[in-house]
């Protein structure tokens, strides 16, 4: 489907984003049914899910508050899981910066990991959209995303009975983002960019408060940049 | 039991922080032009983060308290190499999860 209206973008981001409704589903639901074990009301549970939209962050600071940890470590840690959004929104800047502030500030509280691929994913492979097609797109891809994120939540924490550990929900997360991040390698220097990540995050597994996935993605990231500009280089090309 | 007001204060703070991280350059930097060292980072943001945020997922599952699990670790590998050569999320995300239900039933 090609994109030449504000709807046609949007209908697009609606449909590009609806393999995620596989993973949102469990994902919310599970949310929900941790938070009521840990004690909180069902109205208390939606509230996180709609105020911060954040399901690693969410349950990080879940699981710190049951610890009872003070506050400010729970704040902390589940920010820091949270760092990435600021990557993301860095990275979005050069192509949705023109919008509004309105559309801005609503595409902000809506950037999570699968708006923010999806986006990106389709911005790089057509370069030719216009600001407006970029957010209609960009909103187009929350909707099948978000209004899931906050209902399932209710509904498992109203279902409130644990899923059984043989569903193995805990890995439809890391397949889902492999699936996706897969199509985006189109060049050497996304391929380095991966490896050092890993690499890096796997070292640093152990560092507390989620911090080794900032340090990997930052080191991934100059690692790419790096390459980008050897092989610009060796190609004779002035970068 | 978790505290209410704390429980409160997390919600609220968490909400204010993220959207803080979420806006920052979206919407503070705007239109104005970023620098080429910059942007040339940021093209490497997806591929960097997303996979250091699943590889320790992978190697160390929680689920199986970080202990290696051949299930997992050949979903995400199948996952990844059917993603890479189809270009299909859907195909992707479906062979995983046959793997992964597979061999935790073949394993189990």
């Amino acid at each position: 489907m090609a994109i030449t209206t504000v709807k046609s973008a949007y209908l697009k981001g609606v449909l590009d984003s609806t393999p995620f409704i596989l993973v949102i589903i469990p994902f919310a639901s599970l949310f929900g049914l941790i938070a009521t074990e840990a004690g909180l009301s069902v109205f208390e549970t939606l509230a996180f899910s709609v105020v911060v939209i954040a399901g690693a962050a969410q349950l990080t600071a879940l699981q710190l508050l049951q610890e009872e940890a003070p506050t400010i470590v729970v704040l902390a840690s589940a920010l820091a899981v949270n760092l990435r959004m600021a990557m993301y929104s860095a990275s979005l800047t050069p192509f949705i910066g023109g919008a509004p502030l309105w559309q801005r500030a609503l595409a902000a509280y809506l950037t999570v990991d699968q708006s923010y691929i999806v986006s990106v994913a389709q911005y790089e492979k057509d370069p030719g959209m216009t600001v407006p097609q970029r957010m209609g797109y960009f909103f187009g891809a929350v909707t099948p995303v978000i209004p899931l994120w906050y209902i399932f939540t209710v509904v498992g924490a109203i279902l409130g009975t644990q899923v059984p550990d043989s569903w193995a929900l805990d890995f439809a997360i890391p397949i889902a983002f492999l699936a996706m991040i897969a199509p985006m390698f189109r060049t050497f220097a996304h391929v380095v960019a991966a490896f050092v990540a890993v690499v890096v995050s796997l070292l640093a597994a152990t560092v507390p408060y989620s911090l080794g996935i900032i340090v990997a993605g930052a080191a991934g990231m100059m690692a790419g940049a790096q390459t980008e500009v050897w092989l610009s280089r060796k190609n004779g090309v002035r970068s | 039991m978790i505290d209410k007001t704390t429980l409160w204060i997390i919600i609220i703070g968490l909400g204010l922080g993220s959207f803080f991280l979420r806006f920052v350059f979206t919407g503070l930097v705007g239109d104005r032009l970023m620098p080429a060292w910059l942007l040339r980072h940021l093209r490497y943001t997806a591929v960097a983060v997303l996979p250091a945020l699943v590889a320790p997922q992978v190697l160390w599952p929680k689920a199986t308290g970080g202990e290696l699990d051949p299930a997992r670790m050949a979903a995400a590998a199948v996952t990844l190499v059917v993603g890479l050569m189809t270009k299909n999320v859907l195909a992707a995300i479906g062979s995983g999860a046959v793997t992964l239900y597979g061999l935790l039933y073949l394993l189990g």
